[in-house]
């Protein structure tokens, strides 16, 4: 079995509304040096596959159909091998 | 996490679970030995006050709770049920969820407005429209504004997915509230007379089904969470907090209202505090059964979860049902098409005790009866002991008056107050239009409107209560909460029926508590027996105390009223047209009311002054049943243009909210005094029992004669203008401002202190 | 007319757009479960507001993959009119039958208000009642209203008039005070290149009736009405 690691972000020219307020409420509270704050969202899944290249391909389509709406947003994902779905 | 042998029982670890030692022997004895964990464990959330009312009961039962309309008594179903004419009856109850909230306020609020929608469809009755009441503390503390955003946003996220308006409420701040907010959950619905569904288990040998959502170990002992004080330790409790699922519950609606009409159920109850325990028990208990449970086929969220685990869950969007002989296919098939779990996991039985099976072992055998409220839980009358506070509260130093060029200044202050001010912040996150039937929501009337679909007639519905009234005062406090409520809906052009209650008070434990939860009760029931109203049921919330003492003791009302003609008598709060004549509605005797003391228990003593204190404001309920029967009148004539009555802020605050709630028009208002008064009192005090009106200047003549052998009187003190507010006194003007002014005041207040809306 | 209106679990607006098409206007209308597949008697679909699957991932994401839609798709192609509203918007642009994204609002909160739109393309189907610049009143609501498309494709919805409506003060100015939830251009509504599909994000069936404080979105269904009337008149059936 396989885990999958994927961030889904927004892609770099759309306007980040949640880590806009994110990094407003930081420097608020004395967080200065964060210049900017991006927000996006963080998938985890687990797949019966043989091989790392098969678990990459299934969780990346799945983000190419589902998890992800290419016109605003890009994703990244990661793939290791686990021993079960825990 | 992995399963272990479940700990010994004995009196320690019943005191932990909340129970007192005397409880405990009780429970040896009705058992005649000692109980297992898992039998522990349903003991105490079902003696809990959430779930047995042990404290409060016999304080309740002293309120008026039949009437005419009354299809259901109070306590004997989830929620009340009022006959409304053409063969339709309303469901409606309110509930706190103060505890969940202080900790978790998204999600403390959002589960709060989830179990009160399922406490009405699991009558059988659509949700029409929900309705909220919240306390916090001052908006200057950030963690108040965290918690105000968070409930705010629960509430709205929640009922706008769920598809049901949120039409009305009330917002109220004061450091009482600082450590416990609170936050109170309406849902009304409708349903056909004769469909009504019922909590009750029968016929031995039907088939017991655990329907929506997987169980999981949230929310375990909830109910006693809710029956404590909130200390730090609270804080740590976090994971107690259930997470809503309004998809699911959207669902689970659907489902069940399809199950009804399918006539495949033959009872139901929500799993809302205590879960499968509470819903077990009380469905055998009210059904003279007894239910066997086999928990190994409880579908459930996480592994190893233990029989303790599952029967006290708070796991959200759950009911169980009880089928009706034979119908199990298609009970099932209508769960399956909405996507649901509809699990059969026991069967009723004949021997009146709730037995369960958990992997192999029966862990608990519990006689039902002995454990609900009416049956075997305890019931206390409390030691009662007048607050010492009281004597000074009611007394204060009388600041002095207003000179007269210091009044406009102190109204802008004092629209200023966010207990005043535009909650517009707050509504426009609520979704107030779905479901196309809310006539006049939000700051358009002082109670909302929601129309019947298919018939002329129209609900009107409102929360209220002005909790510094009953902490300064504790009956009069209740009396006014109940009236005003009413008084309102009166203004909306409805005939109020009946009310629902949550009753927010500290700990019961503490004599003085339980003498104010005593006093504001008998206040409640006095004003509801004067005006007609009864009490359906509703809930009490104990123990709502931080390290810094209780909250103001807070008997919110939810009140029902009844639209005959929707197109003729809804009316709204804001002046209609230039040239209309503004009309005060007063007691026959009124005379300005002009003593120091009608300042006591006001929002300007308290915002300008920074004063909390004095007596309760001014009202004999024989005067404010007249004048509500005179409004009714003058509305059903047709002759009232608005409506808005006097109350937090004053004859000033109802002026100029009636014209900035209208699209740019004000009023040129000309009040004469005789008599020597303050002009603080004239302008700033709550007096009860006043509703400013307007009419068309034809009807002028048409207005008195209407209110002939009504003990009241109606004075005319002006005449609606474009644009500004005008205000003099004996002749000389002692507040001129435009609507532009007071707008910039009034609506940014509390945006100003939560960012943009 | 057969009005159709497609039933997603988690729909709520979609009893508020039967009443108005059948209660208010008296067309032929009937609701289509989100499993069926039949549209075939039907002249107008429309894709109504709520929490199509509950929107959990994105607005409109697991709905685009229902059995319905794709027969709404094939509808639409073969000419059928499709109207979305608010969540049905975020449907129609996540199925790809218009284009662009809406994302969460500017504010971060959702937003329930009047609002005014400026007609800006009164040659549709769902516009032909409505002069151009002419200034309605009708509600939104809803916390992911913030239409996005790239800049070539805002261009070619503004060539090829396919903007509908746009977010407007009272008297029918452009400013950012008016726009209620961040959209670019202020696009409150968009047609497909073929003028049949209609998505907008405020609510015509919330203000199709005195009672209820507005009846400007009326006009939407009286240009529909009209449009079919002339249809049939010319031949079409």
């Amino acid at each position: 079995m396989y885990k999958a690691v994927i961030t889904v972000t927004l892609r770099p020219s759309i306007l980040d509304p949640q880590g806009k307020a994110a990094q407003h409420a930081l420097a608020t509270l004395g967080f200065e040096a964060i210049a900017r704050v991006r927000v996006g969202k963080f998938v985890e899944m687990w797949i019966n596959e043989e091989s790392a290249d098969a678990a990459y391909i299934a969780a990346t389509a799945a983000c190419e159909k589902l998890l992800a709406n290419p016109v605003m947003e890009n994703f990244h994902v990661e793939v290791a091998k686990v021993s079960d779905a825990g | 996490m992995p399963a272990t042998q479940p700990p010994v029982v004995d009196e320690a670890l019943a005191l932990e679970h909340g129970l007192t030692s005397e409880e405990y022997d009780r429970i040896t004895q009705q058992l005649g030995r000692t109980p297992t964990y898992t039998e522990l464990g349903i003991y105490s959330v079902m003696w809990s006050e959430h779930c047995s009312y042990k404290n409060s009961i016999a304080v309740l039962k002293t309120l008026p709770r039949e009437g005419r309309a009354l299809l259901v008594g109070a306590g004997e179903e989830n929620a009340g049920l009022v006959d409304i004419g053409d063969g339709l009856a309303v469901a409606f109850k309110i509930e706190s969820h103060n505890h969940p909230s202080a900790v978790e306020p998204y999600q403390g609020a959002a589960t709060g407005v989830g179990g009160i929608h399922r406490d009405i469809f699991t009558m059988g009755a659509r949700p029409v429209c929900a309705l909220n009441s919240l306390r916090f503390g001052s908006l200057a503390n950030p963690r108040v504004r965290y918690l105000f955003d968070g409930v705010v946003r629960g509430i709205g996220d929640y009922g706008n997915s769920f598809g049901v308006p949120t039409v009305a409420g009330e917002v109220y701040f004061d450091p009482a509230y600082e450590g416990n907010p609170l936050v109170n959950a309406m849902s009304v619905g409708v349903v056909k007379v004769g469909c009504v569904a019922s909590a009750t288990a029968k016929g031995v040998g039907n088939r017991v089904y655990i329907v929506g959502s997987a169980t999981g170990r949230d929310g375990i002992h909830g109910a006693t969470f809710a029956s404590e004080e909130l200390s730090e330790e609270s804080e740590a409790r976090r994971p107690s907090v259930q997470v809503g699922d309004p998809f699911t519950e959207k669902l689970l609606l659907e489902a069940t209202l399809e199950a009804l009409s399918a006539e495949v159920v033959a009872g139901i109850q929500d799993m809302g505090a205590a879960g499968l325990t509470c819903s077990s028990c009380e469905m055998s208990a009210k059904g003279g059964v007894g239910m066997t449970l086999y928990l190994d086929k409880v579908p459930v969220r996480e592994a190893e979860m233990s029989a303790y685990e599952i029967m006290l869950s708070e796991s959200q969007e759950r009911m169980l049902v009880n089928c009706a002989p034979g119908c199990e296919k298609d009970l099932e098939a209508i769960f399956a098409k909405w996507d649901l779990h509809a699990v059969a996991i026991g069967i009723v039985t004949g021997d009146g005790r709730v037995k369960v099976h958990h992997k192999g072992a029966m862990v608990a055998d519990v006689p039902a009866a002995h454990l609900v409220l009416g049956g075997g839980a305890p019931v206390y009358q409390r030691e009662a002991q007048r607050p010492a506070y009281l004597d000074t509260a009611q007394t204060f130093a009388v600041p002095a008056d207003l000179a007269p060029y210091e009044v406009a200044a102190a109204l802008e202050h004092l629209l200023a107050s966010p207990n005043i001010a535009s909650k517009r912040w707050v509504f426009e996150q609520y979704d107030t239009m779905v479901r196309t039937g809310t006539v006049l929501g939000p700051g358009q009337s002082d109670a909302a409107l929601v129309r019947i679909k298919g018939s002329r007639k129209a609900l009107a519905v409102k929360t209220d209560c002005n909790a510094r009234y009953v902490y300064l005062d504790p009956r009069r406090g209740g009396q006014i909460a109940v009236a005003e409520a009413a008084r309102n809906v009166v203004c909306a052009g409805g005939a109020p029926l009946a009310i629902t209650n949550c009753l927010n008070f500290g700990n019961p434990y503490k004599p003085e508590v339980f003498w104010t939860f005593k006093e504001a009760v008998g206040g409640m029931g006095e004003a509801c027996r004067a005006l007609g109203t009864p009490v359906t049921g509703g809930n009490v919330s104990f123990y709502n105390e931080s390290p810094d003492g209780a909250v103001f003791p807070t008997p919110t009302i939810g009140m029902l009223g009844l639209v005959d003609d929707l197109e003729a008598h809804g009316t709204a709060s804001a002046f209609q047209d230039e040239g209309d004549v503004v009309f005060l509605l007063t007691p026959e005797a009124w005379d300005h009311r002009v003593a120091a003391r009608e300042l006591g228990g006001t929002e300007f003593l308290a915002h300008n002054h920074g004063i909390t204190a004095g007596r309760a404001p001014h009202m004999e309920l024989t005067e404010e049943t007249a004048v509500q029967h005179a409004m009714l009148r003058l509305i059903r004539f047709s002759l009232v243009r608005s409506a808005h009555d006097v109350s937090d802020g004053g004859l000033a605050v109802c002026l100029a909210e009636k014209a900035l709630l209208s699209d740019g028009l004000g009023a040129a208002i000309a009040l004469d005094v005789a008599d020597p008064f303050r002009l603080d009192a004239l302008f700033f005090g709550e007096a009860q029992s006043r509703i400013v009106f307007t009419a068309q200047e034809v009807d002028s003549d048409a207005v008195y004669r209407a209110l002939q052998g009504i003990r009241v009187r109606a004075q005319k003190i002006g005449t609606v203008a474009a644009g500004r507010l005008q205000i003099k006194v004996n002749g000389s003007t002692v507040i001129e401002r435009s609507n532009q002014a007071l707008h910039h005041i009034y609506d940014q207040a509390i945006t100003r202190q939560m960012g943009s809306a | 007319m057969n009005v159709g209106v497609i039933v997603f679990p988690g729909s709520n607006c979609d009893h508020d757009a039967y009443h108005v098409a059948r209660h208010v206007f008296g067309l032929r209308a009937r609701f289509v479960w989100h499993k069926e597949t039949a549209l075939s008697d039907l002249d107008l679909v429309i894709v109504p507001g709520g929490f199509s699957y509950g929107d959990y991932l994105r607005a409109g994401a697991v709905a685009r993959f229902s059995p319905i839609m794709e027969r709404v798709v094939a509808f639409a192609e073969a000419g059928g009119l499709v109207l979305g509203i608010c969540n049905g918007f975020q449907v129609l642009c996540e199925s790809g039958l218009l284009p662009g994204a809406l994302l969460r609002n500017a504010s971060l909160r959702f937003a329930c208000k009047w609002v005014h739109l400026r007609v800006e393309n009164a040659d549709t189907p769902f516009t032909n009642q409505l002069q151009p610049g002419q200034v309605l009143r009708i509600p939104i609501a809803h916390g992911e209203g913030n239409y996005f498309a790239s800049e070539e494709t805002l261009d070619m919805l503004e060539a090829n008039r396919r903007v509908a409506f746009r977010y407007a003060a009272a008297d029918g100015t452009l400013n950012a005070a008016s726009n209620p939830n961040g959209s670019l251009h202020a696009i409150a509504g968009i047609i497909n290149a073929q003028g049949n599909v209609l998505g907008m994000m405020p609510h015509p069936e919330r203000c199709a009736e005195s009672i209820l404080g507005g009846t400007d979105g009326a006009h939407i269904f009286r240009s529909l009405m009209a449009h079919a009337a002339h249809r049939l008149a010319a031949g079409h059936i």
